[in-house]
């Protein structure tokens, strides 16, 4: 199993690999405090990313509400911590489940009545959408006064806690980018990879070959929407306080799915790269805006939009397809 | 022979219209049959309703003596027919090989004996040399035939092929004849739809010809060819 992962890998993309994978990990020992929240941002993107890009960019299925999946894992983990003191990698055991039924929930009723393309995709945003209001009016979650999460100053890392600095996060994020990558690789290279491509590129003729798509594209769901819950609970113990409708609302979803549509759909290094560029660069573009004393609303929206008409002018494939060729590696998948 | 594919009394209704009407027949095991006729004839409604896009209205099909009338069409295929589409719809993005090794996972759980067994089936097919193509990139003969070969790699026992001579030059038509032929000789049954009488004639060991949804005629090429019934309402004359 090992062994296939390294399949067809060139020697130059393994010595690639190896010199980001080191970078990343030595990259709090020189990085200030700014540059670490904006890494952090980074890797939450790219991991999320990476999950929505099961679903879109494996299966064919376009999810314009993950925030769901997020939103659902932040607020059972940090609850289960308010409430009874249960810490959050117990609380994933109830988090993760719970997104994953909920996944299951949109992707029933999607395929079981045949509700494809964009129905479907506003069908997650409606889900989406009565969650934030519904979380609004949960007296349990203190509703749209937020849920707040009790907060010190730490001096010590409590890792069972999720209790501690920054550079703790960091590295619990880039930990679970580098296995969703692997894992991602590992379910491109299985039997459940070729039903997904196969589904994508043509449902019908799929069928047609044997393959029970509603079952595939079932499993897609559940997988894309419990990795996703993860990254929520991460983001509650992470950013300590929740509010409906900043987690549950469209713009998360939208901002969630211009990384992996930047970098490259269906790729595996696309929704790094473009967790990279797109936050990455309007962080500096926001950093360098506050030196220079402006302050425009809304600068970060209109540079994603800059950037999403860029790239679907000039690389409908995304980054990774065309800079892969340019450095001399390619990808299956592509 | 016993029959294989068992079609007894289909009927397919669109709104008004009587696409397939009480239609009956049977498809020998290890035989070539031939469903012609002229367009409109419901030939392809007919062979929906065998593949299991459409359910149809009356009758019942057996294969292998087990109903699949009814049945979706990744469960068709799973019993063991396998079938080609009339417009090609190979995988545009994906590589030749992985193509047929979609078809080949079906029975195969292992990524690695699928890519042997898709490997077989190219070679037999003339697309080995082009495995690391996309299929988009393909021109249309060699589109048709990974058509068959992604159809072939779910080892059916009963392969339906719609039209797959269509818009192919006489050349390219004998080399899938000679391909059809050799494939069946190793035990596969054929069920074609087809327009190209010169591969019909080659191919068939018997034939069935449609006109509106109800069959004219049906028996062996030779006889098939020159009834009357048929030459008024399909071939014409000057065909033969």
């Amino acid at each position: 199993m090992l062994s296939r992962l390294f399949e067809n890998v060139s020697r130059r993309a393994l010595v690639l690999l190896g010199v980001l994978l080191v970078g990343l990990f030595g990259a709090p020992i020189v990085a200030s405090d700014y540059l670490l929240t904006v890494l952090i941002l980074i890797l939450y993107f790219a991991y999320i990313g990476q999950a929505w890009n099961i679903m879109m960019g494996f299966a064919g299925q376009l999810s314009l509400g993950h925030a769901l999946y997020v939103g659902l894992g932040a607020y059972t983990a940090a609850a289960l911590y308010v409430h009874f003191g249960i810490g959050p990698w117990l609380g994933l055991l109830v988090a993760v489940p719970i997104a994953g039924l909920a996944g299951a929930f949109i992707g029933y009723l999607a395929f079981r009545f045949k509700v494809g393309g964009v129905y479907f995709a506003i069908l997650t945003i409606a889900v989406a959408e009565f969650a934030r209001v519904g979380f609004d009016h949960l007296s349990w979650t203190n509703g749209s006064s937020g849920l707040f999460l009790p907060v010190a100053q730490y001096t010590r890392n409590d890792l069972w806690l999720l209790r501690g600095q920054p550079v703790m996060f960091y590295y619990i994020l880039l930990v679970a980018v580098v296995l969703a990558f692997v894992f991602c690789r590992a379910l491109l290279q299985s039997r459940i990879g070729y039903f997904w491509l196969a589904i994508r590129e043509d449902e019908e003729a799929a069928r047609s070959a044997g393959i029970d798509t509603f079952r595939y594209k079932m499993i897609a769901v559940i997988i894309s929407s419990a990795m996703t819950s993860f990254a929520g609970v991460i983001y509650a113990f992470y950013y300590n306080n929740l509010f409906p409708e900043q987690v549950f609302h469209i713009s998360r979803s939208i901002e969630i799915i211009l990384g992996p549509i930047v970098g490259g759909v269906g790729t595996l290094f696309g929704p790094i790269i473009g967790a990279f560029l797109l936050t990455g660069m309007s962080e500096t573009l926001i950093a360098a805006l506050h030196a220079l004393g402006v302050d425009i609303p809304g600068a970060k929206q209109v540079f994603y939009g800059f950037c999403l008409l860029l790239v679907i002018a000039a690389l409908p494939d995304g980054i990774w397809p065309w800079l892969s060729r340019r450095i001399g590696l390619s990808e299956r998948e592509k | 022979m016993s029959a294989l594919l068992k079609v007894d009394g289909i009927s397919k209704r669109f709104r008004g219209l009587l696409a397939v009407d009480r239609l009956s027949f049977d498809v020998p095991e290890g035989g070539i049959f031939a469903v012609i006729g002229p367009n409109g004839a419901g030939k392809t409604t007919l062979f929906n309703m065998i593949a299991g896009v459409y359910v149809p209205d009356n009758g019942t099909i057996s294969f292998a003596g087990e109903r699949i009338d009814g049945l979706s069409s990744d469960r068709v295929c799973q019993r063991g027919v396998g079938r080609t589409f009339q417009i090609v719809r190979p995988f545009p993005a994906l590589s030749v090989e992985d193509n047929v090794i979609v078809g080949a996972l079906m029975r195969r759980h292992d990524v690695v004996d699928a890519r042997t067994h898709a490997h077989e089936v190219l070679r037999r097919l003339d697309l080995y040399d082009k495995r690391a193509q996309r299929a988009s990139s393909l021109t249309l003969p060699d589109r048709k035939r990974l058509e068959v070969a992604r159809s072939l790699a779910t080892d059916p026992k009963l392969l339906l092929l719609d039209e797959v001579m269509a818009g192919l030059r006489p050349t390219e038509t004998d080399r899938i004849v000679s391909i059809l032929k050799e494939l069946n000789r190793d035990g596969l049954t054929i069920l074609l739809i087809e327009h190209v009488m010169r591969a019909v004639m080659a191919l068939a060991g018997r034939i069935l010809v449609l006109h509106h949804g109800a069959s004219i005629a049906e028996g062996a090429p030779g006889e098939v060819v020159r009834d009357p019934a048929v030459i008024d309402s399909y071939l014409g004359a000057e065909d033969i």
